[in-house]
């Protein structure tokens, strides 16, 4: 006979549960971890880059590379001289919390005191999934434009830190500072909004502050 | 095309339902979708015709789906409105200082078992 059952449970349910797990391991191990999302090409790589760059000697760091395919940022990565592993979602688009989970257990970073997660490019999926992260950091490209958060509102809901790349190219490009900054306030009140260009140094300092903080 | 991954979320979930159920196979999963949770009803269709194949438990299985209203609560005036014709600025008395009721809701409300 068939027989209905009740689930009345959110979809990402059983995703909650394990992110839980992965903050619980990460803060056993003094771990940190950040989510970085963004869309392709926002410079989310290149932040990345200085930022090992500016903090490897003074911090045992890994970074967890997600796309689809290739191999393509995790080999940058290394070659920077930073442990660095490569995931790939699959087909999917966004890494979720069992993903996370078993590259933690791969990784073994519990001698890490960062662990950074570079999300698949993309501004709609990460922001629906819990990754398990300590920590959630979105860019924003200048070229993208100050209207983005309005077209993706939980991507800029879901942050706690917006950095506004590519500021070195605001000449060219019709973008407003102080709209993306009403924009995102919108939607979220409490984040951190930084100005950066991560290849010209400009508020590079700040943003290196805010992570040491955690750290 | 997110549709795909929860898609995933999906199975995942009501897999476990049903293994703690004791059911052999899942004729029917009914889903609650808000009407602004970003969720295109005629794509999580397609993804779910083409993931249950894989899965020998929901081979047969057909996806219901129901939508939920979106309404948005004004903090200003202490009014309800409809939030996908009005977004985000009260119709009432034009205040930003609003927040949302229901309509971001994905859940998974009931599955059918044999």
């Amino acid at each position: 006979m068939p027989k209905v059952i009740q689930v009345n449970q959110s979809v990402y349910a059983v995703n909650d549960a394990i992110a839980d797990e992965v903050r619980a391991k990460n803060q056993e191990h003094h771990t940190v971890m950040l989510n970085v999302m963004a869309s392709p090409g926002a410079g989310k790589t290149t932040l990345l880059l200085k930022t090992l760059d500016a903090l490897k000697g003074e911090y045992r760091i890994g970074v967890m590379e997600a796309d689809i395919e290739s191999s393509v940022d995790a080999d940058i990565i290394e070659a920077a001289g930073v442990r660095a592993i490569q995931v790939h979602t699959g087909g999917e688009c966004a890494m979720d919390a069992e993903m996370t989970l078993q590259a933690i257990e791969e990784f073994h970073t519990e001698n890490l005191d960062l662990l950074i997660l570079e999300n698949v490019g993309n501004l709609v999926c990460p922001a629906e999934t819990d990754t398990g992260a300590d920590k959630k950091v979105v860019l924003l490209s200048v070229p993208e434009g100050d209207d983005k958060p309005l077209k993706y509102p939980l991507m800029f809901e879901v942050a706690d830190i917006v950095l506004i790349t590519k500021i070195d190219t605001k000449p060219y490009f019709t973008f407003n500072e102080q709209a993306v900054i009403d924009n995102i306030r919108l939607r979220n009140k409490h984040a951190e909004i930084l100005f950066v260009s991560a290849k010209k140094g400009d508020g590079m300092d700040r943003w290196l502050e805010w992570l040491k903080a955690l750290l | 095309m997110h549709e795909l991954g929860v898609v995933f979320h999906v199975i995942r979930n009501v897999k476990q339902v049903a293994e703690e159920n004791q059911a052999q196979k899942i004729n029917s999963v009914t889903l609650q979708v808000g009407e602004v949770s970003g969720i295109i009803h005629e794509y999580l269709t397609d993804c779910w015709k083409w993931a249950i194949k894989k899965e020998e438990i929901l081979k047969e299985s057909s996806l219901y789906i129901e939508p939920i209203q979106a309404i948005t609560h004004c903090e200003a005036c202490g009014k309800d409105y409809e939030t996908v014709k009005y977004a985000k600025v009260c119709p009432f008395c034009q205040s930003e200082n609003t927040y949302l009721l229901t309509g971001n809701e994905f859940l998974i409300k009931e599955i059918e078992v044999d």
